[in-house]
């Protein structure tokens, strides 16, 4: 398991290819990058602002619990924080699994809970000025399915 | 006790981290006291269900106890991803 909180950015291709690397045992390997979106007010860039002490931590466990509920071979988040610009990659995700329904769904869980449960925040930075990303109610119902999941026999 | 601010509580208040003096038993207690102090804590704290708090790194309810701990922060809803 990597997890990295970094400015500097980072090469996707040579990410993916070292996660991919001596892995003989997986058949599958799931990959996930987010890209910085513009939007319609003309983002001229975004400061993604973190928890230093707590971030890496709080990624770990999300990992891990990951790793707990499916067969996992390995687990690499990336997530960078400082000043990004429309088109830059922001953060990565990628699972490595024995079967790619397990590589698919831990990759799907951990982008849900990073979104929600590792202390980021974005602010936008637009012609109008800045403001703050507001969270949505959505990415806390995307939480509560894996809770669901979690309960059913 | 160190008490550490992110996002637009930080800003709100107007500082990134500051040492408090305190005898708070619970974080609820901590926002009461800090509220009594200023109106900038008053601004930020205003709305505690668009908060959230991490007591040492860990995250929490506001009615988390205090005893022993060393660092509490009080930030907006995560937004990574």
């Amino acid at each position: 398991m990597q997890v990295r909180v970094q400015e500097e950015a980072f090469l996707p291709g040579a990410e993916v290819d070292a996660f991919i690397d001596g892995k003989r045992d997986m058949g599958a390997v799931v990959t996930f990058h987010g890209i910085v979106r513009d939007t319609d007010a003309g983002l001229r860039h975004m400061e993604i602002e973190h928890y230093p002490a707590m971030t890496t931590p709080a990624i770990e466990r999300i990992a891990a619990e990951a790793r707990d509920r499916w067969s996992l071979g390995d687990v690499l988040v990336i997530h960078r924080f400082g000043r990004l610009a429309p088109g830059d990659i922001i953060m990565m995700v990628a699972t490595a699994a024995p079967h790619r329904a397990d590589a698919f769904a831990a990759a799907d869980f951990l982008m849900d809970y990073l979104k929600s449960r590792a202390p980021f925040w974005k602010k936008e930075v637009t012609s109008d000025g800045a403001e703050w990303v507001a969270a949505k109610d959505e990415d806390e119902d995307a939480l509560s399915r894996w809770d669901d999941m979690r309960r059913a026999p | 006790m160190d008490v550490v601010y992110f996002a637009w509580v930080r800003e709100r208040i107007g500082l990134p981290r500051e040492t408090v003096e305190t005898e708070a038993a619970t974080v609820a207690d901590l926002v009461q006291e800090l509220i009594a102090r200023e109106e900038r804590y008053a601004a930020a704290f205003a709305d505690l269900s668009a908060l959230r708090c991490a007591v040492d790194q860990e995250l929490t309810d506001f009615d988390a106890r205090l005893s022993g701990a060393k660092e509490v922060a009080f930030f907006p809803p995560m937004t990574g991803g």
